[in-house]
């Protein structure tokens, strides 16, 4: 089932064309990896989805009633809000206890309810962003660079999580991460960002694009394959378009 | 004779009035930063209450309008990312000046300017009073409406975006807010120090508080307890009411900062 699309997406921000012609789609059950480099619209994008941006030409496509779950890149709680992992939760709908405490169990943050927001650690703070996320039964998560600030193993873990919450839920996830090796192995698929779609296909394909290597440089393909036990060190160029005549 | 015949019972009434409607509203304004934006806009109320002067309208009306426009104005830029701190300090002490100088230009009134800009709180009438609570329950009505929404949207306004809620109402909210405590603060604590009330009692209640409710509502109880312990100073010092007043709610913050050791 088509949860998402996006459909020809053009969005300037200011004096800047920051993403042009892009097509992306996400259907249930599966995991969609957005890559690219700094700067390349990758949050743009998700904000794009989620109608925090209004794109200048193009249109995105949800299906009907659509129930998204979404953990912001950041969420940097000035010290001055004082507030507990219960309220948090409870914010901007008031949810049952029974609800919470499911949610909360489903992203591995059981024991945390009381705790104030400002006390948690980095990966806990993620994993009440997830449960958060989780709180409306969503059909699509989207995770906009959710373990920024987590080690290897943390992330690695975290990423299991999403996994995990897949499976139980069936819902599709599109999430934007730097961590390519970690994320292209927990992905079903993988978009190249930069500005516009450069590739897109499965974690193989996109490793051994030569657009993804021109962006990112050889050594992550082999540490891919480090994580997913597989060799892809083929140079096929696996891009449908011809990627020389757009840098031109 | 009626209670309200009293004078200090009025004024009582009408320090507390404006310290329970500025305790929600000024725990957003410390929540989201928005000091300097409260500066402007209780700064640009002393045009406002020229420009009544001059018209013969009633200085709560001229005032709220002044400083609707302003703080929508400020709204305005900070939309667009302009440099936000200097952009707010020309135009907090632009019309404060501006302000002063049109009130020297209104004709034929002796105007006492100390009254407008630090309060006159024991000349507190009860159209005043009227006013006070009337505006003050406006906006804590209005606050209470959108609470889950505002709170949501001053976390993140991503967020926010993604559970459908749009944040530029919701600060268009708070900004109408300010504006009108702004405008029936006048005739208490005066357009200088306004914002006092509105940091001071949410900062003095922040190491007290679990959850964001529990804030606002000790920031009330401390805000209406400087208001009358202020009052009392005033008398007994026969200190000006309206900074005995700001200082009272400065000492209880400094007192709160002992929580914190």
């Amino acid at each position: 089932m088509r949860l998402i699309a996006a459909r020809g997406l053009g969005v300037r921000l200011g004096a800047l064309q920051v993403l042009t012609g892009v097509d992306l789609h996400v259907d249930a059950g599966e995991i969609v990896t957005i890559v690219g480099p700094n700067g390349s619209g990758k949050s743009t994008l998700l904000r794009s989805l989620i109608g925090a941006l209004r794109p200048d030409t193009g249109a995105v496509v949800r299906a009907g009633g659509l129930r998204i779950g979404y953990v912001p890149q950041k969420l940097a709680i000035d010290h001055t809000l004082p507030l507990t992992v219960g309220r948090f939760l409870n914010l901007p709908k008031r949810v049952s206890r029974a609800v919470a405490d499911r949610a909360l169990e489903r992203a591995g943050a059981g024991a945390l309810w009381d705790r104030a927001m400002a006390d948690l650690s980095g990966g806990q703070f993620q994993r009440i962003l997830l449960a958060r996320a989780l709180l409306n039964a969503p059909q699509l998560l989207i995770l906009d660079e959710p373990t920024q600030g987590l080690d290897q193993p943390g992330s690695a873990a975290f990423y299991r999580l999403i996994e995990d919450v897949r499976d139980t839920l069936g819902c599709g996830v599109l999430m934007v991460s730097h961590e390519l090796h970690v994320v292209m192995s927990a992905s079903d698929r993988v978009v190249c960002l930069n500005g516009h779609v450069c590739c897109h296909g499965t974690p193989e394909t996109v490793a051994n694009s030569a657009e993804y290597r021109a962006l990112f440089g050889t050594g992550t393909a082999g540490a891919l394959a480090l994580y997913r036990h597989e060799h892809a060190h083929s140079h096929d160029h696996a891009c449908g378009h011809d990627h020389a005549r757009e840098s031109a | 004779m009626s209670l309200l015949d009293d004078f200090i019972v009025r004024a009582a009434l009408g320090g507390v009035g404006v310290a329970l409607a500025a305790a929600p509203l000024g725990s957003f304004v410390v929540w989201r930063r928005m000091a300097f934006f409260g500066d402007a806009t209780a700064h640009a109320a002393i045009l406002g209450v020229a420009l009544s002067l001059a018209l013969s309208l009633p200085i709560t009306v001229g005032a709220m309008g002044v400083a609707l426009l302003m703080a929508l104005a400020v709204s305005g830029l900070s939309d667009r990312r302009v440099a936000l701190d200097t952009g707010l300090g020309v135009m907090a002490h632009a019309s404060l000046a501006v302000g002063l100088v049109a009130v020297s230009f209104v004709e034929g009134v002796r105007i006492d300017l100390s009254a407008y800009l630090f309060g006159d709180i024991l000349a507190v009438s009860k159209a005043d009073i009227a006013v006070i609570w009337g505006g003050g329950a406006l906006v804590v009505a209005g606050l209470a409406w959108r609470w889950q929404s505002l709170l949501t949207a001053t976390l993140s306004e991503d967020l926010a975006q993604a559970s459908g809620i749009d944040p530029r109402r919701e600060r268009l909210l708070l900004t109408v807010g300010l504006a009108v405590v702004v405008a029936v603060a006048i005739k208490v604590v005066g357009v200088l120090l306004i914002v006092a009330m509105l940091l001071i009692p949410p900062a003095a209640a922040r190491p007290f508080s679990r959850t964001p409710e529990a804030m606002a509502l000790i920031a009330a109880g401390i805000g209406a307890a400087s208001a009358l312990a202020g009052l009392w100073g005033a008398f007994v010092f026969d200190a000006p009411a309206g900074p005995a007043i700001v200082t009272a709610a400065a000492l209880a913050f400094l007192l709160s900062t002992l929580k914190r050791v």
